[in-house]
């Protein structure tokens, strides 16, 4: 496929690899946010190539693995009620909810389905405005969740359906924003990270002029980086660059897709329908202006006033370090319950549940290498 | 959930938000918005989100990545002549 393939040359990764051996004189520690980049690291290997002075840390880059518990037990709470029509993107319903008596009909919303609810999986929000449409004596919710990508299609749901009237569709948002999180990371005591790499397409929607502020002020390079093998090393050899020649600029290194600017049509959209709102992040806690809820205008459209639940609280479950593992501190393995007690198939936190998900990402591609490195077939 | 493809844009029909493609991912061809990428014609290549074009490809831009390479290796050439600059930036 045109713009995909060649982006997977074997011979050209090579020459990355190599360039990036050459240039590499003390340890560096570089954060990714953004699953899909999770997913193609983890997948070809490419944190393993790398020289032993690279240390590749997995940020909280998953709108899955992020979405707070309370959110989730919102989801399931509306999902099971009579009427509804609870519409979602695949990757939500294996999340788990918590322990809550409110939560009596099913811990996922797989279960909810299983026990009668009618869950429906879509591949974008206005496929659920049409369901909707189609069922007027329905109460259709779409669970509106993402970063800065997918804003722009759950914003044009929301105002077409303000705009056409369709007065049964509403919203459950969770929706979250890169740059507070990277900010938050930086400012912990504990950070470990020292250059990013800026995630391809919330920048191709956002541009990249709200890094240059974060990188001048804390002092860490900030590459906007695609998703392809080639994309990541060449990314990767920009970032390392600028940190053995002591820059911190903002470079972009996915510039078929990215502009400086970013979409205006998009940008425009999303800040008539969605305005920035302090949002919790699973397994992190709370983050100042670092989420979207709806305006005023469309307050009509929020799920959660129309189904009162907004003052709906609920904990996290302690055993699952996925607010550990996305800050980088730790990884997959390092867990005591990875790979026995939660597996993709009985996730206990969400990062075993999307496919770009660190823990999934390791359970999918390095759980099988290890099996066959010790059965002595080798990969 | 960030996960957007690249596809072609094979025909285009209505106007201004409502206006939407049929894109070709490598044969499989979908209906996909145009509402954020107004400035699209058939034949460019669009970057695809849950049903939304949110970019056009840049097909010179697209050639940096093999481009960066071809100057990283012309720097080597020269570094490693008798004589040639000895670092990166004297050589930039």
């Amino acid at each position: 496929m045109k713009y995909v393939d060649e982006y997977r040359d074997p011979e050209a990764a090579q020459q990355y690899l190599a360039a990036i051996r050459g240039i590499v004189t003390r340890p560096w520690t570089i954060m990714e946010i953004c699953g899909g980049q999770t997913h193609s690291i983890v997948k070809y290997g490419i944190d393993e190539l790398l020289p032993n002075e690279i240390t590749l840390a997995h940020g909280p880059g998953c709108p899955v693995c992020v979405t707070p518990v309370e959110v989730i037990d919102k989801a399931l709470q509306i999902a099971a009620q009579p009427n509804v029509i609870f519409c979602s993107f695949g990757d939500m319903l294996r999340v788990p909810g918590s322990i809550h008596p409110a939560n009596a009909n099913g811990s996922d919303l797989f279960s909810v389905k299983a026990a009668g609810g009618d869950v429906r999986i879509v591949y974008s929000p206005m496929d659920a405005v049409k369901i909707a449409q189609q069922n007027p004596d329905k109460r259709v919710v779409f669970f509106a969740v993402g970063f800065e990508t997918t804003a722009p299609a759950n914003a044009m749901s929301v105002h077409y359906a303000k705009q056409n009237r369709v007065s049964n569709y509403s919203v459950l948002v969770s929706h979250v924003l890169v740059p507070p999180a990277m900010e938050a990371i930086l400012a912990s005591p504990t950070n470990c990270v020292q250059g990013f790499l800026a995630a391809g397409h919330v920048c191709t929607v956002m541009g990249y002029t709200e890094y240059q502020p974060i990188a001048a002020k804390y002092r860490v390079p900030i590459v906007v980086t695609g998703f392809e093998p080639l994309d990541l090393l060449q990314g990767i050899y920009m970032c390392l660059l600028q940190l053995e020649q002591g820059r911190c600029e903002v470079e972009n290194q996915y510039s078929r897709s990215v502009r400086r600017e970013g979409n205006q049509p998009a940008q425009q959209l999303v800040a008539k329908v969605f305005r920035v709102v302090n949002r919790k992040w699973r397994g992190i806690g709370e983050i100042s202006h670092s989420g979207l809820g709806l305006t005023a205008d469309y307050a009509d459209f929020d799920a959660e006033l129309r189904f009162g639940l907004s003052q709906y609280r609920a904990q996290e479950d302690s055993e699952c370090i996925s607010g550990l593992i996305m800050q980088g501190a730790k990884k997959p393995q390092a867990c005591t319950a990875y790979d026995n007690r939660c597996t993709p198939d009985h996730p206990l936190g969400a990062p075993m549940v999307s496919s770009e998900g660190a823990c999934a990402a390791y359970y999918r591609y390095r759980r099988l290498r290890n099996k066959n490195l010790v059965e002595g077939s080798g990969v | 959930m960030c996960l957007a493809v690249p596809g072609k844009i094979v025909s285009i029909e209505g106007e201004d938000l409502a206006r939407t493609a049929r894109v070709s991912f490598g044969g499989i061809v979908k209906q996909v918005s145009l509402a954020y990428v107004p400035e699209a014609e058939v034949g460019n290549y669009a970057i695809v989100h849950v049903g939304f074009a949110i970019s056009l490809l840049d097909e010179d831009e697209a050639l940096q990545t093999f481009e960066y390479l071809q100057r990283m290796g012309e720097l080597d050439e020269l570094e490693s002549q008798p004589g040639g600059p000895q670092s990166r930036e004297s050589a930039e």
